[in-house]
């Protein structure tokens, strides 16, 4: 499937197209989204406000900057972020802090996550052999909205390596998903 | 330029993420748009946070799908909703409701129409009635005026004039009398009509000694329209004299109010 034909269908407000995509990338926003909000239904309905939102803002989205999941990827962090930074999203302990892989990996096998309820073997088969700082600075930059900076001065490592210890951890998970 | 020196700096991966500057990315898409191996390995970076974004996704999640999405955009219809007519179909809405209220002024006419005609009928029933009265008024009137004629034609009716005494000189009646027949019918056609509470009197007199009998009230005087009133004489009258009196009649005569007298003439 041409995904660049279909992003431009979607942009001439193409309904059809718009509903592939939807299809394509419906799990994907709302595992991000469930990340930050770690609750089931606000996840779920976040996401469909996403996606209400990339329909209503198409016009603004140029090839030239960026994927189209990445695009779709920052309105959804930007939503939940702003979901659980409301005053109306009570339960503070559920912050920006970048510790949910970490502490999914930590947890013992046979407990069933009641709370987040997620595939979470499928997970830790993906997260095999990955560092901590590594499960801390994907979580941060793809799931958190976190900055090459924020990154840098939250895990105290040189701003300049953020890049390249990022590439890293990426190659590890590209690895597992291989195998 | 090195493309595997560009591939492990790890500009891709950040490209990805979306933490890159503008130019920055108009760059990265550039020199995919140039080398394939740089964008082969985007879709490699990309697949690799899909497969890991899909793993957190909530295990039970249930996509409240693509319908809820098609409502929000508003590119179809809740279904929960009612939906008002659009605009378009106004003007067959106006037509209806024009048609409906012409319908209703022409049946409010229409029954206005009915009831004026039905109230004409009844007044010109009404009338009619009053008509026939009239004519079987007229016919009995005829009837008794005949009557009447033929009454004062009979051979035994002796005619008495009634002059105008002092009160009203102008003032005159007839009697005829039928003594067989015991009447006397008083013609009061020359009488002026009686002030309220007032009746004329019609006396019977013997002449000597004068004595006066009455034989009657002219009654309804105003509403007769012939003024001739039949009473019962059973006297031996020698005269007729006809006075005013308070309603009801007096026992004897008022002479100062004698309107016309006449002596019966001895035939």
């Amino acid at each position: 499937m041409d995904l660049d034909a279909l992003v431009l269908r979607f942009q001439k407000k193409d309904v059809i197209a718009f509903e592939q995509l939807y299809g394509m990338y419906w799990e994907n926003i709302c595992g991000v989204v469930n990340t930050i909000v770690r609750n089931k239904s606000l996840a779920e309905e976040i996401t469909q406000d996403v996606f209400t939102k990339v329909w209503n803002n198409s016009d603004s989205y140029n090839a030239s900057k960026g994927r189209f999941f990445t695009w779709v990827l920052n309105i959804a962090r930007n939503a939940a972020i702003d979901k659980v930074r409301s005053k109306s999203y009570k339960n503070q302990k559920k912050n920006l802090s970048a510790d949910y892989f970490v502490g999914i990996l930590n947890k013992a096998d046979h407990i069933d996550d009641n709370e987040e309820r997620i595939d979470s073997s499928a997970l830790k088969k993906l997260l095999l052999n990955l560092k901590e700082k590594c499960l801390r600075i994907i979580e941060m930059l793809y799931f958190k909205g976190y900055t090459q900076k924020e990154v840098s001065k939250e895990l105290d490592i040189p701003l300049g390596t953020v890049k390249t210890r990022n590439r890293s951890c990426i190659s590890q998970l590209r690895e597992n998903i291989v195998k | 330029m090195d493309v595997e020196k560009y591939i492990a700096s790890g500009v891709l991966e950040l490209y990805v993420a979306g933490k890159l500057t503008e130019e920055e990315n108009m760059e990265v898409f550039q020199y995919s748009k140039e080398y394939p191996e740089i964008l082969e390995e985007i879709l490699a970076i990309e697949s690799s946070i899909l497969k890991l974004s899909q793993a957190v996704t909530p295990k039970y999640a249930t996509r409240k799908g693509f319908d809820d999405i098609m409502v929000r955009i508003g590119e179809r219809k809740d279904p929960t909703v009612i939906q008002l007519p659009k605009e378009k179909s106004n003007w067959t809405q106006y037509m209806g409701w024009a048609a409906a209220v012409l319908l209703g002024v022409g049946l409010v006419w229409f029954y206005m129409q009915n009831s004026q005609l039905n109230t004409d009928l009844q007044v010109v029933e009404k009338e009619k009635e009053l008509l026939e009265e009239q004519i079987f008024e007229a016919r009995s009137s005829l009837a008794s005026t005949e009557a009447l004629l033929n009454d004062l034609r009979d051979k035994n009716i002796s005619v008495v004039p009634l002059g105008g005494q002092e009160v009203s000189p102008n003032s005159y009646a007839k009697a005829y009398w039928n003594k067989t027949q015991d009447k006397v019918f008083i013609d009061a056609q020359g009488l002026p009509e009686p002030p309220d509470g007032m009746v004329y009197q019609v006396w019977s007199l013997k002449l000597d000694p004068l004595t006066p009998t009455s034989i009657g009230l002219l009654d309804d005087f105003t509403a007769d329209d012939n003024k001739i009133f039949v009473l019962n004489n059973p006297n031996e009258s020698e005269a007729f004299g006809i006075t005013l009196e308070p309603a009801g009649g007096s026992a004897s005569p008022n002479l100062e109010q004698l309107y016309t007298l006449g002596a019966v003439s001895s035939s």
